[in-house]
């Protein structure tokens, strides 16, 4: 009992002992500040891969891909159906994107994604990231009439606008379908026609391909669109200081991909596609470099379907590929909430040729790039906590001086019959009572941060006139944070176990002073 | 709170050489250590004075300064009788407090032995050594020593809080404090119960002392230089206290002073020269 009370007049009276878990105090509140934007960054960035890619991807290792993708799902499911909720095929191949700004081809070196439209968005969050409500509730790649995103709707109304989008869609198509026919009307002649066909390399080659269109028909850009495209937002836009984007490419533009063919030798072919919407995950690696549009144009563009069971659409005169053998590069499956990912590639591994295919979970493809963020939390723990410990010499050394003077009291606990382990314990208490309110109050601090984090941001960059959260380099408008409660008891506990540490020599000393010395201490 | 046994070490018992035997039954008591902690009526008690409440046998003390050994007491014999209130007198530095030191198990001797009530106390394990300073001692000292963060009635409740675990002491609490009141009434602190020390005049912090080394209803009760630091009617006070307490309460007492006209309030008093006792 006596050791209680006095712990507690000791914390309530000497507050030079406070002091010096101040130090305590920062470096909890540091350290929780650190973890929670550090594990909100990875948790942001994990749930952008994560809903980027699908939780598993089984692929080719050819450029060319693998036949029939339905019996490849059938054996997927054979061999591990219990664990699987939904896949879809897809054909990735690197290519280049090029289009025109102001009558200046600009080239982008993309990864062009086929996909299928109707199951797609079961296997990955791809459909949240369009720019088009519609679209996000259901994947078209017919251009709309208009109606795209004027505020990013994943941060919200405080970010800045993007008035290029209200234009977007079918009015801006036509729009530039009429500036093309004024530039070309002045000279009405034919061979002025043929000059601006020429002038374009593309379309001079789409020409003696002879796009599919039905025959007899012309392509007319105000009414008519190619096969539908989805950019990376990043692809054709630029943010500037202000953090508001600009658009070089809206839905609606025509854009060229050129790609090999999956036949061997492969060969270059070009496709023009039209815009119908924007993708934006803000991971920026993927916002730069993907362009998705739908299986089917990449299948029949790049040769892959067997032409023998391919048939022909007596409407359009197009291929039609509905019932034909086709070849895909992947496919993206997505597993049941709470299976180990693991377990099921390591399943699937051992059953398919690893020659063929790879299979890959989703953090295996971002392994590099998830490890250094994990290193980087780590070192900086190591770092941070090095600052707590220094409090806990701080500690050490002010319990030896409470020691100190508190030896006749120490001399008159134990004539009164106190022991050793009673003296021990008082002073062990008191630093433990240290470490509480150092840690509770670093806690609360820390938290208090964590929550007005953005907020402190912008008024240290209105002090300093210096942004201190740029976010034309990130692709947060906010900085994100995420408390984990584990994390929390993990720092408390390291404090308090410091602060233990730190008042366990003093006290033991305290513990062994001889009575009558102590008595006799002045 | 006080589990027997398991202290850390406080009191740094005398190595075996050093406890030679100085009488003939010290072996004995040494070989019977079992049997003492058990039975407090020993046969080893032929050796001391069995109607002692407390005694010692040949007592010696030495105190190292440096590498020079400094010897205080050369074989210190003392009897003390029950309800006896005993002053022990010398110049100072004659060993006075030491002497005490030793009879409240403050610390071990070089050689002797010390007895309470016919029972071997010096060498005891040191959490019954513990104990017995909680029950069977009071002890008050010239400087008060009284706790500066404690109120007057929380220096009193001391040892009751000290013998006790949390539960124990939060179940009988009422009882602990309506005692320790009773006590601040009787040594006339009655209106000083929520101040702390700094705020009492030394005869009043001396009080406390007293009442503080009461509350656990004690035998003996030592006192070093009790009246040391008092101007007269402050430490005239203290006497008249402690001889009051002494004829209605049996308390035995031991007062250690300097002061030949403080002594004279005993009912015996024994003169301390050169370590050894000599008796007026």
């Amino acid at each position: 009992m006596y050791r209680l009370l006095l712990c507690w007049r000791y914390l309530r009276t000497r507050y030079i002992a406070l002091a010096s878990i101040i130090s305590v105090m920062l470096g909890v509140a540091t350290m929780i500040v650190v973890n929670s934007v550090m594990s909100g960054f990875t948790h942001e960035m994990q749930a952008r891969i994560h809903g980027i890619l699908s939780d598993m991807v089984f692929e080719s290792r050819g450029l060319a891909g693998f036949p029939n993708a339905d019996r490849h799902m059938q054996e997927i499911r054979r061999v591990a159906g219990a664990w699987i909720e939904g896949m879809t095929p897809t054909v990735h191949v690197p290519a280049m994107l090029s289009f025109q700004v102001a009558g200046q081809w600009q080239p982008r070196q993309v990864m062009f994604i086929g996909i299928d439209q109707d199951s797609y968005s079961s296997v990955s969050d791809f459909g949240q990231y369009l720019q088009h409500p519609a679209n996000r509730r259901k994947l078209s790649f017919r251009l709309r009439e208009g109606g795209y995103d004027v505020v990013d709707h994943q941060s919200g109304p405080s970010v800045p606008r993007r008035p290029q989008m209200a234009e977007a869609g079918w009015p801006w198509r036509r729009q530039k379908a009429r500036f093309a026919q004024a530039d070309a009307n002045p000279a009405p002649a034919t061979p002025a026609d043929a000059d601006t066909r020429s002038s374009d390399p593309f379309l001079a080659r789409d020409q003696a391909t002879s796009s599919g269109l039905a025959e007899g028909k012309t392509f007319d850009p105000a009414r008519d669109q190619h096969a539908g495209a989805i950019l990376g937002i990043a692809l054709a836009s630029y943010r500037g200081t202000d953090g508001a984007d600009r658009f070089l490419i809206l839905p609606g533009d025509d854009v060229r991909l050129t790609f090999p063919t999956a036949g061997t030798p492969p060969q270059a072919v070009s496709e023009a596609l039209t815009v119908v919407d924007l993708y934006e995950s803000k991971m920026s690696e993927y916002d730069a470099s993907f362009v998705f549009a739908p299986i089917e144009t990449l299948q029949l563009a790049r040769g892959m379907y067997d032409p023998r069971t391919a048939t022909i659409d007596p409407d359009t005169g197009q291929i039609d590929l509905r019932n034909a053998l086709t070849y895909c590069t992947s496919i993206q499956i997505k597993v049941k909430a709470g299976v180990d990912l693991d377990l099921v590639r390591d399943r699937l591994r051992s059953h398919f040729p690893p020659e063929l295919y790879g299979i890959y979970t989703w953090r295996d493809k971002q392994g590099p790039l998830l490890a250094a963020v994990q290193m980087e939390t780590a070192i900086l723990n190591v770092l941070l906590f090095l600052i707590i410990a220094v409090a806990g010499f701080g500690i050490l050394a002010i319990f030896f001086m409470i020691v100190v003077e508190k030896t006749r009291d120490i001399g008159v606990l134990k004539s009164l019959g106190a022991s050793g382990r009673g003296i021990l314990g008082i002073f062990v208490g008191y630093g433990l009572g240290l470490g509480l309110v150092g840690s509770g109050v670093g806690l609360g601090l820390g938290l208090l941060l964590v929550a007005y984090i953005n907020e402190i941001a912008n008024l240290v960059s209105t002090l300093t006139g210096h942004p201190l959260f740029d976010p034309s380099v990130y692709y947060f408008h906010k900085i994100p944070t995420m408390v984990r409660p584990l994390t929390l008891i993990w720092i408390v506990a390291g404090a308090m176990s410091i602060a233990l540490l730190a008042s366990i020599l003093p006290a033991r000393r305290a513990a062994r002073l001889h009575p009558v010395e102590a008595l006799r201490y002045e | 709170m006080n589990e027997p046994g398991r202290g850390a070490v406080l009191v740094t018992t005398p190595p075996p050489n050093r406890l030679r035997p100085i009488w003939p039954d010290d072996r004995r008591a040494l070989d019977h250590r079992g049997a003492a902690r058990s039975d407090p009526v020993v046969a080893d008690g032929a050796a001391a004075d069995p109607h002692a409440a407390l005694s010692t046998v040949g007592l010696r003390k030495s105190y190292f300064r440096g590498a020079i050994e400094v010897p205080v007491l050369r074989g210190a014999d003392l009897s003390v009788r029950h309800h006896e209130f005993l002053a022990i007198v010398g110049q100072s530095g004659c060993g006075k407090s030491t002497l005490l030191h030793l009879l409240g198990t403050l610390d071990a001797p070089d050689a002797g032995a010390v007895f309470c009530h016919g029972r071997r106390i010096d060498n005891l394990p040191v959490a019954q050594r513990d104990t017995l300073r909680n029950k069977h001692f009071g002890m008050i000292f010239q400087f008060y020593h009284l706790l500066p963060e404690l109120t007057t009635l929380e220096n009193v409740l001391l040892p009751v809080m000290v013998a006790n675990g949390i539960w124990r002491y939060l179940r009988h609490r009422a009882e602990h404090r309506h005692r320790a009141t009773q006590l601040l009434q009787q040594v006339g602190l009655a209106q000083r119960l929520r101040h702390r020390p700094r705020e009492l005049s030394g005869g009043e912090m001396q009080r406390a002392a007293i009442a503080r080394a009461l509350i656990a209803q004690p035998k003996i009760l030592l006192a070093d230089e009790p009246t040391g630091n008092l101007d007269r009617a402050a430490g005239d006070g203290i006497m008249q206290l402690l001889r009051f307490l002494n004829t209605t309460q049996d308390l035995t007492i031991v007062m250690v002073t300097h002061d030949q006209t403080i002594a004279a309030g005993a009912d015996r008093v024994i003169r301390l020269v050169e370590g050894r006792v000599e008796e007026p």
